[in-house]
């Protein structure tokens, strides 16, 4: 077992009446890329704040690299690299003016951090556009500077909202190789917060949050196996009904989403059968599908993703 | 327990490699390149560059030619002294504060672009951050400042200004200088206490027009101010900035009598105490962590 990076118990965070994050913990050991995986407004970003020292710690305990977040701050703020989900970039400065204010912040200075820019710029493809100003970039360029920027100071913990935000494919798929590089060779830790399932399947390990509690946690495939076997989605006239006869018939059960009734089973070609046979009239349309991380989501949490919660 | 024991020496090599850091890289350096962006910020913006002289020299050369007719000279003025004259350092003093609201209101801005809690997150103790804010700001208020007193008195050759009875040594021009840096380093620092709470810049011009042009009108920058002005006047710590600046630029020219100035050590304990104030509130507000940060 080896040692843990980050340590979050019990933590609960209100703003107002709003109640961000209840009772959330977490353990994050050292040299993974973990996950935080949940919809928009679902804690993740206050959480990162609060790993950040930018928010007080309400109630709970929170740990970075062994510091209190509260009780040593500037400790915590030298281990960790921070990308923030909104710009944190100078836009009347270059690129090359951002990264060395970003340096001279954390103690960095000379040829030293010059060629550290230099290689981070390489790194991240952005060696010709050391004189631009960043106002002039596009939204993608800007995002890999800030990653640049996070990067620079070599934290031992990388906290990364929304990295993949307005970049291209390609960029994402570059991004996360160098991470996967940096937890290699360096033994970086990667917190990554994502609404997005494709990076969130990128995670070594994933913790679900969503009305700021943690819903389920495991690596990817472990998750995606809890489920169980494959999900039928079917749609009919009166879904009612038809919900109750199938626990009826089948002993199954089954979840509403809006317009359409899901159910868990191994099989699940089989069921389709079953159910086609059982109910020709009512079933207007039935699919079948291998469980994903939204439908982890759906069924620990009994709504949709994108669905509006009470924000 | 593994996760403990890995857990304590990564902390320990932490820690360690925190207290070798010295105070040049945690401290000089975030004040040098804070100050810096400050600068370089300011001169990429030419707008503001002649938003920020233009102004005060309109008001100089305006008020004193309109003015001139109702002023009565104070006791202590030199003989003769013109009101434009007696504006002048007055001015000056306007400019510190142009300048300081200028250079503190761009922290609403740079807390609304983000670029503010990239900083907050860094390494750098709450202190050389105001201080690095600050510093430039009065950087930038004392080459104004110094700009308009320069050029101020070559407007006398083509007429839109009088004869000035100003006559300063290098030396006394010197602790001018210091003098202004200090007023302006105080007026940036209240500035910084106004934006840092601020969410928004209308918010701060509102505060400007309520509050820090009445408090340069009542410094005896405009007006020497008698009977319960003069009360007022007497209040505000900025009337201290103002009297030391007349103080130095003028020397051996005021006469110490029954209305007087101030005393230079006065001026000086009162601004230097206002400005250790506005530090140390505005260090005790940055400290804080609150969910306005962490937009």
């Amino acid at each position: 077992m080896s040692a843990t990076a980050v340590c979050v118990e019990g933590l609960s965070h209100r703003y107002g009446d709003h109640q961000a994050l209840s009772g959330f913990s977490l353990r994050v050991e050292a040299g993974r890329i973990f996950g935080l995986l949940g919809p928009n407004g679902g804690g993740k970003s206050t959480l990162f704040r609060i790993l950040s020292t930018l928010l007080p710690v309400q109630s709970g305990r929170v740990e970075v690299l062994g510091f209190d977040v509260s009780r040593q701050p500037d400790a915590v703020r030298f281990g960790i690299g921070v990308t923030f989900q909104s710009p944190s970039l100078d836009g009347k400065l270059t690129v090359g003016e951002n990264l060395l204010h970003q340096g001279h912040l954390y103690g960095l200075s000379g040829g030293g951090l010059k060629s550290r820019i230099g290689e981070r710029l390489e790194r991240l493809g952005l060696s010709d556009r050391t004189h631009d100003r960043v106002d002039s970039l596009s939204g993608g360029l800007k995002r890999r500077v800030e990653i640049a920027k996070g990067l620079l100071h070599d934290p031992a913990v990388l906290l990364l909202d929304e990295p993949s935000t307005g970049l291209d494919p390609g960029a994402r798929h570059d991004l996360w190789r160098y991470l996967d590089q940096l937890r290699q060779q360096r033994g970086v830790t990667i917190l990554v917060a994502t609404h997005l399932m494709e990076e969130a399947e990128k995670c070594d390990v994933l913790t679900i949050l969503d009305q700021g509690k943690a819903v389920a946690e495991g690596t990817p495939d472990e998750l995606r196996s809890s489920i169980g076997g494959d999900c039928v989605t079917l749609r009919g006239e009166n879904l009612e009904t038809l919900e109750t006869q199938i626990s009826e018939r089948f002993g199954l059960k089954s979840k509403r989403l809006g317009e359409s009734i899901r159910v868990e089973r191994e099989d699940g070609h089989e069921l389709i059968r079953e159910l086609v046979d059982a109910f020709p009239d009512e079933i207007s349309s039935i699919s079948l599908g291998k469980p994903t991380l939204e439908d982890v989501f759906i069924d620990r949490t009994g709504h949709q993703f994108w669905e509006e919660t009470s924000a | 327990m593994s996760t403990v024991t890995q857990t304590t020496s990564d902390s320990m090599e932490l820690s360690n490699s925190t207290s070798r850091t010295n105070s040049r890289a945690f401290v000089v350096l975030p004040i040098l390149t804070l100050t810096r962006r400050e600068l370089v910020r300011f001169f990429r913006q030419r707008t503001r560059v002649i938003g920020a002289l233009g102004q005060p020299f309109l008001f100089w050369i305006l008020f004193g030619a309109g003015l001139h007719g109702s002023f009565t000279a104070p006791e202590w003025a030199p003989a003769g002294m013109s009101y434009q004259e007696y504006f002048f350092p007055g001015i000056a003093v306007l400019i510190l504060m142009f300048s300081a609201i200028f250079s503190t209101i761009s922290i609403i801005e740079d807390r609304r672009e983000g670029f503010l809690q990239g900083v907050l997150v860094a390494p750098v103790g709450r202190l050389p951050l105001v201080l690095g804010k600050l510093c430039g700001g009065t950087l930038l208020a004392l080459i104004q400042a110094v700009a308009f007193l320069v050029i101020g008195p070559m407007l006398s050759w083509i007429g839109l200004a009088p004869e000035m009875s100003l006559q300063i040594g290098f030396g006394d021009a010197l602790l001018t200088l210091c003098f202004l840096a200090l007023v302006g380093f105080a007026l940036t620092g209240l500035g910084y206490l106004i934006a840092w709470p601020m969410d928004s810049t209308q918010g701060f011009h509102a505060i400007m027009s309520i509050f820090l042009l009445p408090m340069w009108l009542l410094s005896g920058a405009f007006f020497p101010g008698n009977g319960w002005l003069g009360w007022v006047v007497r209040l505000n710590p900025l009337s201290y900035g103002v009297a030391g600046v007349r103080r130095l630029m003028y020397p051996n020219q005021i006469v110490d009598g029954a209305d007087t100035l101030p005393s230079m050590m006065t001026c000086l304990i009162v601004t230097t105490a206002f400005s250790c104030i506005c530090v140390s509130i505005a260090v005790w507000m940055t400290g804080r962590r609150t969910s306005k940060d962490a937009r």
